[in-house]
């Protein structure tokens, strides 16, 4: 606590000045009438940047592409009744991919609380199961605790979302304020059981076929280097979720890129001959493993996670160590031997020479691959990718050489169409010195588009490379190989003029279906500073492949 | 209460929990929200507070299946939920209430 001279102040402008004391400097929302004290407080703010969204969602992701991109909790804002409602998908993503967030939504005055008052909802109720915690406040004296314990809620331990429901006339509630909080941040975690780390080091040593499984808690923790220097020294072959991507360059000799249900087929027969699996901020998810009981049938299993409701949900681990995945492998290094494995590495080595992933068309700039590439081709590893999801998603997750952790953003739990713009907003407010490309395809587009009138207004460094394909892709394909070929609500008959869309919203706009040279096109439209969209038609049956099909072994893949 | 017999009920292994949580609005709803939305049926609830009335315990009877122990760790994530002690179906919290329920 600080103290100061008492001041009299209203609920909101306490938010406000707790806000700025917790360090925010840009916040996305909408107002409304719920919330109109916040953003009266807000308006006094020298320190804050308020992004208008256009639709709640997207103000949403843009507070998730803050926090990703930073791993700091970022803040989005909200108005009562459909305000709150439309934050919830964007609440439920983050909770998904465990990304902090504070969600602060206007509620109606107290006394018309449980009356059906206008534009109430119960926003407290609703919001239980997609967040970490919530809070539902009832005085503005307690805003003093509730927002800087939803801080460090959000960031401690497994980090996720956290709603904070403010009654509007909490809002407007004068308040003697003689001391501030302390900002809230990460609570400490207790170190992780020496004994478990002795005998997971055991495993580690004693096994002849071991894999490294990294998942997204390797990015949250900041361990990618250590997860790294662990599988150098004890030659580890290391696979990836689609969150963890870059967390090891994709490059790396040790590297067998994402694994599950569009990894590479050297990647899972790799994994279904592993002895040992290491995973590490890894939850099993159901698109990695493919069916449970198939997947890694060999192999004892170690399982770190910050999280210990993970360790046994989906595999009984023969070591399971809850603790910061950080601090683990921080004491885990020194206990695991120095190991050179030429035959696992020379038999993994064979299965990459051998079953690989292929990419047709990787060096046409007309094909998914070759765009893929070809962007890539015109930026460093400094660039942030974010993406929307479907066929695209996996495509750029199969293809992009991501080699840095947070640089690659995308939905991964939730599988929010949508996701891919705004977050891009997001991240480019958050490190505005980057390049940050969104990859999308025309159904996920379409369903944040408005938000490409927020990246002109606030000029941000995005450029969205929308691989239209003229059909929800995916669908499209599943009904192809699974469904007897009836294709069905999954091609667009209609399909706007994406470019003339775009430079409506106030965004430049290129179309590289009809550049003559599509990559000189392309690297003038990505070194031009300020948002940008580049359309480029893709052919509707292209797959994406291999494939697991749902339900099956990883190892049972198709194609590919 | 699920369609099986009063019999067949009895004849499923059983477990009490004991929850020290807060005690505001909405703690109910958070505990009981994690059986519901898995559609773990929690067949006897008692809340009362404690002390000062600054915490609760909540004693909860539920089917012993496969899922408890995930449950149980869920349940320990909760904020407002300060601990969490395991019993069997032997521990008499429910067993004195039932004169009440005849």
């Amino acid at each position: 606590m600080s103290r100061e001279a008492p001041e009299s102040l209203s609920g909101a402008q306490i938010v406000v000045r707790l806000l700025e004391r917790q360090g925010i400097r840009t916040l996305a929302g909408i107002p409304g009438g719920a919330i109109l004290p916040i953003y009266d407080a807000l308006s006094a703010s020298t320190l804050i940047h308020h992004v208008l969204a256009r639709h709640e969602q997207g103000g949403g992701f843009m507070a998730q592409g803050m926090a990703r991109a930073t791993g700091l909790p970022a803040v989005c804002m909200a108005s009562s009744g459909p305000g709150a409602t439309n934050l919830l998908t964007a609440i439920a993503d983050a909770k998904l991919d465990s990304i902090p967030l504070v969600a602060i939504t206007g509620q109606v005055p107290r006394a018309m609380i449980g009356t059906d008052a206008f534009q109430e909802v119960d926003t407290y109720g609703l919001s239980i199961p997609i967040t970490k915690h919530n809070f539902l406040v009832g005085s503005a004296e307690e805003l003093l605790q509730v927002i800087p314990r939803a801080f460090s809620i959000a960031a401690s331990g497994r980090p996720g979302p956290v709603l904070v429901d403010i009654p509007k006339d909490v809002q407007n509630q004068l308040v003697e304020v003689v001391e501030w909080p302390a900002p809230g941040c990460a609570d400490p975690l207790p170190p992780p059981a020496a004994d478990l780390i002795s005998r997971a080091a055991e495993m580690i040593n004693g096994a002849v076929r071991p894999i490294l499984y990294l998942g997204g808690g390797v990015v949250h923790s900041g361990a990618a280097s250590a997860a790294v220097a662990l599988a150098e020294k004890a030659s580890l072959p290391t696979v990836m979720t689609l969150m963890a991507l870059g967390a090891m360059p994709v490059d790396h000799q040790l590297s067998l890129g994402m694994l599950g249900m569009h990894g590479a087929r050297c990647t899972n027969l790799a994994l279904d001959e592993c002895d040992l699996l290491i995973a590490v901020g890894a939850r099993f998810d159901d698109r990695a493993t493919g069916k449970v009981a198939g997947f890694c049938p060999q192999a004892q299993i170690v399982h770190i996670d910050i999280d210990p409701s993970e360790l046994d949900k989906i595999k009984t681990a023969h070591v399971g160590i809850a603790g910061d995945v950080g601090a683990v492998l921080q004491r885990l290094l020194p206990a695991v031997e120095a190991a050179r494995r030429v035959d696992w590495l020379a038999r993994v080595a064979w299965l990459k020479a051998e079953h690989p992933l292929r990419t047709p068309g990787i060096d046409d700039p007309r094909t998914p691959y070759g765009l893929i590439r070809a962007v890539a081709d015109c930026l460093d590893d400094e660039a942030t990718i974010t993406t929307d999801v479907g066929q695209h998603q996996m495509w750029v997750a199969q293809a992009y050489p991501l080699r840095r952790p947070r640089q690659w953003l995308t939905s991964g739990g939730l599988g929010t169409m949508g996701f891919g713009m705004p977050a891009a907003i997001g991240a480019a407010l958050a490190e505005p010195q980057r390049t940050v490309v969104c990859f999308s395809g025309d159904g996920s587009i379409l369903m944040n588009i408005q938000e490409l009138v927020t990246a002109a207004e606030e000029e941000v460094n995005v450029k969205i490379v929308l691989m239209n394909n003229s059909s929800l892709g995916l669908v499209f394909q599943q009904q192809t190989l699974f469904y007897g070929e009836r294709i069905y609500a999954s091609k667009f008959k209609g399909m706007p003029d994406f470019v003339r869309v775009a430079e409506g919203f106030g965004v430049p706009a290129i179309d590289l279906d009809g550049a003559s040279d599509p990559r000189a096109a392309l690297a003038a439209a990505l070194s031009a500073r300020g948002p940008m969209l580049i359309h480029a038609g893709i052919e509707m049956r292209e797959q994406v492949l291999p494939m697991v099909p749902p339900g099956a072994a990883n190892k049972d893949m198709i194609g590919g | 209460m699920n369609s099986l017999t009063r019999t067949e009920n009895q004849a499923l292994a059983r477990a009490v929990l004991e929850l020290d949580v807060n005690n505001h609005a909405g703690v109910m709803s958070h505990v009981v929200g994690l059986f519901s939305r898995r559609a773990y049926n929690v067949e006897a609830i008692l809340v009362m507070p404690v002390g000062n009335g600054q915490t609760s315990r909540i004693w909860l009877l539920v089917n012993e299946d496969e899922r408890l122990e995930q449950m149980v760790k869920q349940v320990e994530k909760l904020e407002d939920v300060l601990a969490v002690r395991r019993h069997g179906a032997e521990h008499e919290v429910f067993i004195r209430l039932e004169e009440f329920f005849r």
